[in-house]
């Protein structure tokens, strides 16, 4: 039995995906054009002047030392995010699944963060961590630790890579929780009943089976601290000290929309289009192999 | 009966628009939040309750950069406002754009507006005029950098409060007696680079850029690597070591440093004094910054921060008339004092200067006086009249990278300044092909 839809007239099934279609068009791939456009441009601000310059923006930002050595923060800031986002919150999501009263309330407090705007996640975490005026900074002086992101490189990057991972928490919280609620008893059961620890039932029998959401998460976390985190990164560090906080986007961001650099800019976001292009056909290409649907 | 009904509908959003279309609109983008704010649309206000021709309607479009991005897209989209307020780092970009912009002075003389450009303050409207000696914007808010001392811990630390340093020499004296007293922060500073590249190059008389600081041309190029920069900036980062300069961030998170009594000495805006008066609870006095005394011709004269009003393009001359009669309006002596006296920026004409000393302000604030003999201490040079560099958002941004990396001890001071005048450089050349 055919299990598929079949529409018998030939343009409905065109007219109900069309909205989607024009939104994809308009808002994803005419800007992703656009960009490609302007970084082969030299602009001023107003647009008042435009040459073609070819590539001389990508052999500029090449050219640049610090712009290399951001592709290296970025890595490491993104790896953090994805890691300890996805770890924290599987282990909250197995925690809750466990919690037998109050399971909503748990359920619900865990949600909440994802309603918080990543930059009001930065200043929230700004505010804890200020050198001078913090409440966590006042804790760790009394441990005797130096607390200064603002000059401290390692300890900035603790700091975003802490916003970043709160703020994404919960929507890997969320699905984790939906993955969890979908392995069969029967299985945990059998496993418990031949005298596997609840430890190595997690391993061999539930983390197997969540592996397509670990997956879809790792894929979404890595965008998300690619694309999604200047926000963050602007509230708190802006990109300092020094370079140590200045990832990809942030840069965009930067050279774009605060100092009016576009043809920079474009080049910039052209190049970070197609590191997470490839690192997403990275992942479904080797990584999704492992997976068990 | 229906139809009749919307008829007379129609006709009276007729009438109205025409009503309103008799007062002809002047849109003004600016970034003063809070207090500011409102001092802003009272000037507003004022302006448009003296006379009925026109009216200014004020708009409050986020930080200085944030304006200038949403102006920069409204002009492209065809639809700028006609005045707009630019932070001074932005001077250069909107010079360089002739369509987009008009000169306050062009602006003046076609609407025939008495306009005598003799009457500003040279140290402020200098930043903000050409080399043949045109207005381009209209100096509004403008500030400087200055020197605070927390009384208190002067005292504490057995030092003579009503003696603050005056020489860099002096400072680090007091430095020494403050922390041998236990004082944890020292000397802060807020905004870094315009403190102690822009404002230290300045008060010694010495170009921070080729070509008149930029002045005279886009092909110009940094000169912060000067063997006086970075042996201020081996001073500061000796002090670091030291413990004796706490380093506070790019923007003005030394203010909150100095107002908590946190720290005994601070570089910081004029701008500082309203939360320093707000939340300081110590005596504290205002003094003009310090300078190295070995250096020739120190002290100079400070230059100014703060923002300009610019006249954007392709409106009508109506409107133009408008803008000149607002800007009129703001050159006056009792606006310019109003302004000066609530939110501290400096005065921009003589008159409003001579005024104010006159009403007495002075005595009670002395503060306010003194950013205004700072900045006009010695008749500006072709070194601190300002600067002019393209693009110098991203510009400022690499030098004060540089900086915290000779803070952070992860450069020399001498390798950290040249990498930021090549850094820069390369941003100016940018700027220079992009506007040729």
């Amino acid at each position: 039995m055919e299990k598929r839809v079949v529409f018998r007239s030939a343009w409905l099934p065109y007219a109900l995906v069309a909205p989607q279609i024009v939104i994809t068009i308009l808002f994803f791939f005419w800007p992703a054009v656009q960009a490609v456009w302007y970084s082969f441009q030299l602009q001023d601000a107003f647009g008042l002047k435009t040459q073609f310059v070819g590539l001389q923006n990508y052999a500029n930002l090449f050219k640049d030392g610090n712009y290399v050595d951001s592709f290296k923060v970025t890595a490491l800031f993104s790896v953090l995010v994805a890691f300890f986002g996805i770890a924290i919150s599987l282990l909250l999501a197995t925690m809750a699944d466990r919690v037998l009263r109050g399971a909503m309330a748990y359920k619900t407090l865990l949600i909440w963060p994802y309603a918080v705007a990543p930059a009001i996640a930065g200043v929230l975490w700004a505010f804890l961590f200020a050198p001078s005026i913090g409440i966590v900074t006042y804790v760790l002086k009394g441990w005797g630790i130096d607390w200064n992101w603002i000059i401290k490189g390692d300890q900035a990057m603790l700091l975003v890579v802490i916003a970043a991972v709160w703020n994404q928490i919960s929507y890997n919280f969320l699905f984790f929780l939906a993955g969890l609620q979908s392995v069969p008893r029967s299985l945990i059961e059998a496993a418990a009943i031949d005298g596997a620890s609840p430890l190595r039932r997690f391993w061999t029998i539930v983390f197997p089976l969540l592996s397509p959401t670990t997956f879809f998460l790792l894929v979404v976390n890595i965008v998300f601290a690619f694309f999604a985190t200047f926000g963050i990164i602007d509230a708190t560090t802006q990109g300092g000290p020094g370079q140590a906080t200045n990832i990809l986007v942030y840069k965009v961001y930067h050279d774009g929309v605060k100092a009016a650099d576009l043809g920079g800019s474009s080049a910039q976001s052209v190049i970070l289009m197609f590191i997470v292009i490839a690192l997403t056909v990275v992942q479904f290409r080797f990584v999704e192999r492992k997976v068990q649907y | 009966m229906k139809i009749k009904a919307l008829t007379v509908a129609l006709a009276s959003i007729g009438l109205f628009s025409t009503g309103a279309q008799a007062q002809t609109e002047i849109q003004w983008w600016h970034s003063m939040g809070g207090a500011l704010g409102e001092a802003l649309n009272g000037l507003a206000n004022k302006f448009n309750a003296g006379q009925k021709e026109y009216k200014v309607v004020p708009t409050f479009k986020g930080s200085y950069p944030e304006s200038m991005t949403a102006a920069i897209a409204s002009f492209r989209a065809g639809n700028a406002p006609h005045l707009l307020q630019v932070f001074e780092v932005g001077t250069a970009t909107m010079m360089a754009a002739k369509g987009a912009i008009v000169p306050v002075a062009t602006v003046m003389a076609n609407a025939k507006e008495p306009f005598e450009p003799k009457a500003y303050l040279p140290s402020v409207t200098g930043y903000y005029t050409d080399q043949k000696g045109n207005m381009l914007s209209f100096p509004f808010n403008s500030s400087t950098v200055m020197f605070y001392i927390n009384k208190d811990l002067f005292k504490k630390a057995g030092l003579d409060p009503n003696k603050a340093p005056r020489t860099w020499k002096e400072v680090q004296a007091a430095a020494d007696k403050l922390k041998a007293a236990g004082q944890q922060c020292v000397y802060t500073t807020s905004w870094p680079s315009w403190k102690h590249i822009e404002n230290f190059s300045a008060w010694h008389n010495l170009p921070i850029g080729t070509k008149e600081n930029g002045f005279g041309g886009l092909d110009t190029q940094f000169s912060i690597n000067s063997p006086q920069h970075v042996k201020h900036i081996t001073m500061l980062s000796d002090m670091a070591k030291k413990g004796q300069f706490t380093y506070a961030g790019r923007t003005n998170q030394g203010d909150a440093k100095f107002s908590s009594g946190e720290c005994a000495m601070f570089t910081g805006s004029t701008g500082a004094q309203a939360g320093i008066r707000k939340a300081g609870k110590f005596e504290w006095s205002i003094n003009f910054i310090p300078y190295h005394d070995d250096i020739a011709g120190a002290p100079q004269n400070s230059i100014i921060g703060g923002a300009s009003v610019w006249v954007m393009g392709g409106k009508k001359a109506e409107e133009y008339r408008g803008v000149a009669k607002f800007l009129s309006f703001l050159s006056t002596s009792e606006i310019q004092m109003e302004w000066h006296t609530t939110t501290g920026y400096v005065p921009i004409t003589q008159a409003a200067y001579e005024m104010t000393r006159k009403s007495g302000f002075y005595d009670k604030d002395p503060g306010a006086e003194l950013a205004v003999k700072q900045m006009t201490n010695k008749a500006p040079t072709a070194n601190s009249k300002g600067l002019r560099f393209g693009n110098f958002v991203q510009g400022r941004t690499v030098i004060e990278e540089e900086l915290e990396n000779v803070f952070s001890g992860k450069k020399e001071p001498k390798a950290a300044l040249d990498d930021a005048v090549k850094r820069a450089n390369e941003i100016l050349r940018q700027f220079e092909a992009a506007n040729k």
